[in-house]
């Protein structure tokens, strides 16, 4: 079991609170900018990071992450860069940094180097949204014998029985994604998704419960609390990032994870 | 030979296929998966299918023998299976309407499709309005302009053509587009994929639907007292046409075949669609097969004069026939294809499409080596009338 994934959910349930996990694209805005980022948003607050691989047909992503990655590949990054990256992290900070990514650039690299890599470099797990379960049983293996959880999604339209599946082949946490579509959609998260992470919870019993995908509030954050132990947020923050890079972007970044947080924490609160 | 029996349970082709989707989606492909099996044995379905090939498709088509042609090169006879003929324009219209009869079955009233040169975005905008289903159709920005009156037709049949602006605004972007729709409104939409790509069970599905094309040839060339043909030969570009032909003649050990891929501007150079002669295995659209990409898993754009052939990715069968040694794959450039154009158009009166062309010009390098007592059947996949913007553009430059 991967320990500083574990240990700060752990930490975190028996504190009663809710985890907050960023994503951001690595080598957005620029290679040098994402250690800047990724310590901003530490202090304001994140307990996770999810770094993405960029990749050149996102065909989970929406238009913000796809054009994150569309310039973070013209900035030169690639797998080797994304390591890099992340020992940049790891000399300021023990956060857990998961790599997420699609699978084309792990193959590229040749699977088993990846996960030894990324290993080394201080990498906590992955997430890879087009591997689903039953294309797993190498990656997993491989990432278990190099102490990295793989993490895996859930959607609404997945059944009871795949999520008891998703469970059992997740390490760290369970990534449920809170709508039918892909990331960054703004039109707002539907009711149902109470019904669909009650869902989650009764069949997902080994792993923590993070939801994702759609979430671009601190009222997001509230609505979602109560039904997960924590949050993923990404295109919001990217979008952030977009609309300020001639200026100083890093204060409105660190202002909506604190929001986030603190949308988080009402609930305890109540 | 040993019988052949790909692809597994769970959809590989040696070490080639598989399902590497967003979970979102995993659900409509077990579903997909469930009623084609049941499809396949149920009579009923069976027969509305062929009725609906015989009928609205027109098939049968002829193999038609190209005696200009054949004089032309004075080596083995050559045969054209004419899927030019069929309604629409090309062969895709085979595929579309086994799928749309699924869709139907499944209770699916919105379907999506991508589209390169348009052909398979016609034949999908077609049996749309023969079924009355809400069709969209997603076509890369560069395509819709280079294949414009594939789009008019679409839009005149009732589709939504959305063009696409990521990318290189070709087939890999327009088919990023209708996955992300799919991901989206997965409940209520069936994806029509027009090629043998995307995840399991679509190359299987696929090929099966287009493989009418070879076991018509068989038939007709039994017709004519020919067991078997010497040579078969077909443009791959994902590949459909090409597997449609070749599927039923697999365990036929005296039949040679040839995919012809896109040269583009040649293989020497970074502006062409060669992916099996070029490409390494890799994941895109959802299956593991051969794929033009960088040394860190970025996919290369393509370049092909076709649209139909402009794709970085093929079919996973196709890979593992490649690395089987069963099928040869070659490839042409543009300007070969043009030639080819042009030379059937005046020795037959036939104008192919540009993509079909490709596998034509390939009777330039095969021919020398055959003789009269042999036969090659080139599977004519498709008409050249929405490429004549592009030919006389590109014979204008020369």
């Amino acid at each position: 079991m991967n320990t500083r994934i574990h240990q700060t959910l752990s930490k975190l349930r028996s504190q009663n609170r809710k985890a907050l996990s960023i994503f951001i694209t690595a080598g957005y805005p620029s290679v040098t900018a994402t250690p800047e980022i990724i310590g901003a948003v530490e202090e304001a607050g994140a307990d996770i990071i999810e770094l993405g691989i960029p990749f050149s047909d996102p065909l989970a992503d929406g238009p913000t992450i796809q054009l994150a990655s569309d310039r973070a590949i013209k900035n030169g990054v690639n797998v080797t860069t994304v390591f890099d990256i992340v020992m940049e992290i790891r000399k300021i900070s023990q956060i857990p940094i998961i790599l997420m990514g699609y699978v084309n650039p792990l193959i590229a690299f040749g699977l088993e180097r990846f996960m030894q890599t990324a290993s080394a470099c201080g990498v906590d797990g992955l997430i890879i949204p087009d591997i689903p379960v039953e294309e797993s049983t190498a990656y997993r293996a491989l990432a278990h014998d190099h102490n990295l959880a793989p993490i895996f999604l859930s959607a609404p339209t997945t059944s009871d029985d795949r999520l008891r599946q998703i469970d059992m082949a997740s390490e760290g946490f369970v990534y449920c994604v809170s709508i039918t579509g892909v990331t960054g959609q703004s039109n707002g998260i539907p009711d149902t998704v109470k019904e669909y992470l009650q869902r989650c919870r009764n069949n997902i019993t080994k792993n923590p419960v993070l939801v994702g995908f759609g979430i671009s509030s601190g009222k997001n954050a509230h609505m979602l609390a109560p039904y997960a132990d924590g949050i993923i947020v990404g295109s919001a923050l990217i979008k952030i990032i977009n609309n300020n890079r001639n200026k100083n972007y890093i204060a409105p970044v660190k202002e909506f994870v604190k929001e986030l947080k603190k949308g988080l924490k009402l609930r305890e609160s109540e | 030979m040993k019988p052949y029996t790909q692809p597994d349970a769970k959809g590989y082709y040696g070490t080639y296929g598989g399902k590497y989707v967003p979970e979102t989606l995993m659900f409509a492909l077990q579903e997909l998966e469930d009623t084609y099996t049941a499809a396949k044995n149920d009579s009923i379905f069976q027969k509305e299918f062929q009725n609906m090939l015989a009928d609205f498709a027109g098939r049968p088509t002829p193999l038609y023998f190209a005696s200009r042609l054949t004089g032309h090169y004075g080596g083995a006879q050559i045969f054209l299976k004419r899927e030019d003929l069929c309604h629409t324009g090309a062969h895709k219209i085979n595929n579309v309407i086994g799928q749309m009869l699924l869709a139907k079955k499944i209770g699916k009233k919105r379907i999506i499709a991508e589209t390169g040169a348009g052909q398979h975005g016609v034949a999908t905008a077609t049996v749309a309005a023969k079924l009355g289903l809400d069709c969209v159709v997603y076509m890369g920005r560069e395509d819709t302009r280079r294949q414009e009156s594939n789009v008019n037709r679409m839009k005149l049949l009732g589709a939504q053509v959305i063009p696409v602006d990521s990318g290189t605004q070709t087939l890999k972007d327009a088919t990023n587009e209708a996955i992300r729709d799919w991901v989206t409104n997965v409940r209520n939409t069936f994806y029509v994929i027009g090629s043998v790509v995307g995840p399991h069970p679509y190359p299987m599905m696929v090929r099966d639907f287009q493989s009418v094309i070879g076991r018509e040839t068989q038939t007709q060339l039994q017709e004519r007292s020919i067991a078997s043909p010497d040579y078969l030969l077909a443009c791959v570009g994902g590949g459909s046409n090409s597997i449609g032909m070749f599927y039923p003649f697999i365990t036929d050990e005296h039949v040679k075949m040839i995919g012809v891929e896109a040269a583009g501007y040649g293989i020497t150079t970074d502006q062409h669609a060669a992916t099996l002669t070029l490409g390494k295995p890799g994941v895109l659209h959802g299956n593991l097969s051969y794929l033009l990409q960088d040394e860190y898993g970025q996919v290369l754009p393509a370049h092909s004069i076709s649209a139909g052939l402009d794709y970085p990715g093929v079919g996973p069968e196709h890979s593992f026939l490649k690395d089987s040694g069963r099928v040869r794959y070659e490839s042409v450039t543009d300007s070969e294809a043009l030639d080819a154009v042009q030379m059937l158009s005046q020795l037959e009166g036939i104008i192919p499409a540009l993509e079909t062309a490709h596998a034509l010009a390939y009777l330039e390098r095969l021919l020398p080596d055959t003789n009269s007592d042999q036969t090659i059947v080139i599977n004519l996949s498709g008409r050249g009338e929405k490429d004549l913007g592009t030919i006389f553009k590109e014979l204008e430059i020369e």
